[in-house]
């Protein structure tokens, strides 16, 4: 074993961090997935930007907050900073994080393009990306996918989407 | 007194893991001198050739410094400094 195979593995948590166990799956609610899908959708052919915030430690992303794209635009999304500071103000003053930064594409796949990478600043954060390209405004279907994205490298993880939150059980997600 | 800095998830590695951290000046460019003696590296990831990075936001008193003078916006004692990367991304 070389040695970063072994500091790798010997990783140690450190608080703040996400947690060890959560690492390669994102676990969303069906209500939280709706309001992602469902604002990405009216905001079709413009991205659409926000994040779903939980409280700090948990992994579990619970309070959705659409963000104004004050890019407006269909290939690129930028919070407002005015919203932006209030968002981080309000999340400290209840002691969540966001648990998701989620933006839309509305004419390319659900993968995260280079700017999304370089510009990514939350290592902490399920990047959440949508693709619209197939349904536009209307129902239909929509590419849902997720990614940890650490200095500049992207991981994909494991979508759960669960009827709530709790002691039940993740439900695996239903073959479409 | 001095004036808070609150610093940003990313930049906590440069600030032994302090989400506030006290700093000193009369602009925020001073500020920013000041954090980088005690906080080294933390400047360059906010200024690039003299300006404040397009993708890094920072208020003071909750005002964008963008419409306040950028780097010159003056600071005195008990003001509040908060940096916030963008949250922000596109195809090109
Ligand atoms: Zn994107």
């Amino acid at each position: 074993m070389t040695v970063s195979e072994c500091g790798r593995i010997g990783r140690v948590w450190v608080p703040g961090e996400t947690p060890l166990y959560s690492r390669g799956v994102l676990t969303i609610d069906q209500a939280a997935y709706d309001a992602v899908v469902a604002h990405a959708r009216r905001d079709h052919p413009d991205e659409a930007c926000g994040v779903v915030a939980g409280p700090a430690g948990s992994d579990r992303p619970e309070r959705i907050v659409p963000m104004l794209n004050a890019a407006r635009s269909p290939t690129f999304y930028e919070f407002d900073p005015t919203d932006l500071l209030r968002l981080y103000q309000d999340m400290d003053a209840r002691d969540e994080e966001p648990v998701v930064i989620y933006h839309s594409h509305t004419a390319t796949e659900a993968y995260p393009s280079r700017t999304d990478i370089s510009l990514a600043q939350e290592p902490g954060a399920h990047y959440v990306l949508v693709s619209t390209r197939e349904c536009g405004n209307d129902e239909g279907p929509v590419e849902f996918r997720s990614f940890r994205i650490v200095e500049g490298e992207v991981t994909e993880e494991e979508v759960r989407v669960v009827p709530a939150y709790g002691a039940s059980k993740p439900q695996p997600m239903e073959q479409q | 007194m001095a004036i808070e800095v609150r610093v940003p998830t990313i930049l906590r590695s440069l600030t032994g893991g302090e989400k506030a951290v006290p700093a000193e000046g009369a602009s925020l460019g001073d500020v920013i001198e000041n954090l980088e003696t005690n906080h080294p590296g933390i400047k360059e990831r906010l200024v690039d050739s003299g300006d404040l990075r397009r993708f890094i936001n920072v208020y003071v008193n909750d005002e964008d410094v963008r419409f306040t003078g950028g780097l010159e916006t003056t600071v005195s004692d008990g003001d509040a400094v908060v940096i916030l990367p963008a949250v922000a991304g596109g195809e090109a």
